[in-house]
């Protein structure tokens, strides 16, 4: 199969589901130029009255696809950053969020939210390296954090034509990766998991770009002799419980590897949900490797200190095959 | 652009089914019948009722927290309203929404908003949508206090860059809550949207002819692909900022004279009298419209008491288009 990047994938799921369906259309900030390229061209393919700059108003342009779904389209909402989301906040979690419920069922609500460049990326700071789901998720919006070229095109073409409104992140740290992906459109059902690779030993539940990193870490450790099983929830909510109580039973021994805050964040919920429903298959406690409760630093190595990745990972893994346990945040 | 006797009979009709239904809806709230927070629309009707009267029916509106006004001029079910504040199943939003939520999306109204401003860009998304399909309509309605809110200056100025069919309404009845709007804006309210480029201007929101005329002329601008306007409605509410203020003897910032000034202004027997002048209908007939009313009235409160209360295993409805794990999902009726 052909290989293409993450980047390509979302163009392509952009390109191929504003062919298939009229009521769908884009709106954001540099669409029609489109820094990244994800829209580049649409505009003259597509017409500018499905193509929207939008000003500098998140909160506007936010609740201007919430009225335009009422009203029967198919909105796409691109913030190009992800802390973007907090400017909209009330338009997110206190209208769009609440409406089809609060309305007792009289609208949907079928928007897609595309965050681009989620996560740290390259120094780019407090403002500048959210990964804002938490939020997201606790507001009842589906999230979809999709960790290869194939996932993200399949995952971006289920959440536009799924009724409700579906936040699509995409990870600043995945952009160049290539993969197999199809060049007709396909879907990737929301709320089904993927074993990345099977494993007896050690169950890392791990989250966008952080799949890419378990991945490298378990091809280290196959030389040791240690076999990591990778589960990939793909989607956030809904989450594929079965899939994932599955997969923590495989091994009885399991890490959370996810980049966002550690307070009431996913990997609190997933470590919630095994204590709940996986208890007398745990071997050793449940780590979570997260960030810290602190903005991402700029200074190269102190970013390098708060952010999850390969070091972490690989003490935690030792620590749940010793069966002893101690917090860990990023920082060791 | 002269007004049919038709049109001036429902005029008066619908404002002064307005001010029965918010009468009625204090004595519930104080008997306890209606749970919750509720504003009344009492002093305003002239504003919904001369906005909506411009109006056709497949045009929408988004409303505020005072919003039984706006369903109400725009035809609402008075039935299905006052289930809605009683929290029954039988209500606009299956009890799940109440006074500030209160919607019928297939009447046009996107529902009453609890969050000052927040309607107003979910009027632009639902009028590029209609401008890219036909020539229908929307009015955003707020007060005088959305007019701080940086979310409506973003949609004033959303609207005026993408020529959107939206007249926006401000219904200044010059009290933010208790803070006077003098103390918190330097210049006339009208004057800021004009500085987005698009026409503006004060109307007398205690006429209900005024307000029609203005709304007729700005709605059919934004029908013939003119872009947005903004119609500063100045007008008054009687009483408190929601109905249990009367309860709070000590929240007091407006005088008494104050309020008796604009009570002698008064939007419906104004309406009344100059009914009357044109000879559009004797007191006998406008007397059995008030009955009418009072009919309609009971027959509501009726409904809503017979109504069933919403089936605490059904909680969790409504919230996705797809079940989730222990979220059911539901459609509309």
């Amino acid at each position: 199969m052909r290989q293409i990047r993450y980047l390509q994938a979302i163009q392509e799921a952009l390109y191929q589901e504003m062919q298939r369906d009229p009521r769908v259309f884009i709106l954001g900030e540099d669409i029609r130029v489109s820094m990244r390229g994800t829209t580049r061209g649409f505009v003259e393919v597509f017409g500018p009255e499905r193509v929207l700059d939008m000003p500098i108003s998140e909160a506007a342009f936010t609740g201007f696809a919430t009225g335009a779904a009422m009203a029967g389209f198919r909105p796409i909402v691109e913030y190009q950053i992800p802390s973007l989301v907090y400017v909209a906040f009330d338009q997110l979690a206190n209208q769009a969020a609440k409406m089809p419920y609060m309305l007792g069922g009289q609208v949907r609500l079928p928007i897609t939210y595309l965050v681009m460049g989620a996560g740290a990326k390259n120094n780019a700071a407090g403002q500048h390296s959210d990964n804002p789901y938490p939020f997201l998720l606790h507001a009842g919006f589906k999230v979809v954090l999709p960790s290869t070229p194939y996932d993200m095109k399949g995952l971006l073409i289920s959440a536009i034509r799924h009724d409700d409104p579906v936040f699509v992140l995409c990870p600043a740290a995945l952009y160049a990766l290539r993969g197999p992906v199809p060049e007709e459109p396909y879907t990737v059902p929301l709320g089904v998991g993927e074993v990345k690779r099977d494993g007896s030993d050690v169950t890392v539940i791990a989250t966008g770009h952080l799949v890419q990193t378990a991945l490298r870490v378990a091809e280290k450790l196959a030389e040791e002799g240690i076999q990591l099983l990778v589960w990939d929830p793909r989607t956030l909510l809904p989450l594929d419980r079965e899939g994932l109580f599955r997969a923590a039973r495989r091994t009885g021994r399991v890490v959370i590897l996810d980049d966002s805050n550690r307070t009431c964040g996913f990997a609190a919920e997933v470590g919630a949900l095994l204590a709940e429903e996986c208890f007398d298959a745990l071997r050793a406690p449940v780590q979570r490797i997260t960030r810290p409760d602190v903005p991402v630093p700029f200074s190269p190595p102190l970013e390098q200190a708060v952010l999850p990745g390969e070091a972490q990972l690989l003490q935690a893994i030792r620590r749940v095959l010793e069966g002893k346990a101690e917090p860990s945040v990023a920082v060791s | 652009m002269g007004i049919s006797r038709e049109l001036a009979l429902e005029m008066y009709r619908r404002m002064r089914l307005i001010r029965r239904f918010e009468e009625r809806v204090v004595e519930l709230v104080n008997d306890n019948e209606i749970p919750g927070i509720t504003h009344e629309y009492i002093g305003q009707e002239a504003v919904a009722v001369g906005v909506c009267a411009a109006l056709r029916p497949d045009d929408a509106i988004t409303s505020t927290h005072r919003g039984h006004g706006h369903v109400i001029a725009k035809g609402g079910d008075i039935r299905y309203m006052m289930a809605e504040l009683m929290g029954r199943e039988t209500g606009y939003n299956r009890g799940r929404g109440g006074s500030m939520h209160i919607a019928d999306v297939q009447l046009g109204v996107y529902g009453a908003n609890g969050i000052v401003g927040a309607g107003c860009p979910m009027a632009c998304g639902a009028a590029y949508v209609f401008r890219r399909q036909g020539d229908r309509v929307v009015v955003a309605f707020f007060g005088d206090g959305a007019i701080n809110q940086g979310v409506v200056h973003e949609s004033l100025n959303l609207a005026a860059i993408l020529d959107l069919p939206v007249v926006f309404v401000c219904e200044n009845n010059l009290y933010a809550i208790t803070t006077p709007i003098r103390s918190v804006t330097r210049n006339e309210l009208w004057r800021r949207a004009e500085a987005y480029g698009m026409p503006a201007r004060l109307v007398d929101g205690m006429d209900v002819e005024a307000v029609y005329e203005a709304t007729v002329e700005a709605v059919a601008r934004a029908r013939a692909g003119g872009g947005p306007s903004f119609l500063e409605c100045r007008t008054y509410r009687y009483s408190g900022h929601y109905t249990a203020e009367r309860n709070l003897p000590y929240v007091r910032y407006r005088t008494e004279e104050e309020i008796e000034q604009w009570r002698q202004r008064d939007p419906i027997r104004t309406w009344r009298q100059r009914v009357l002048e044109r000879g559009w209908a004797t007191e006998t007939e406008l007397d059995g419209i008030d009955g009418e009313i009072e009919r309609a009235l009971e027959e509501a409160v009726a409904f809503a008491r017979q109504s069933p209360w919403p089936d605490p295993a059904t909680a969790l409805e409504y919230m996705y288009a797809e079940p989730m794990e222990g979220i059911p999902a539901r459609g509309w009726r």
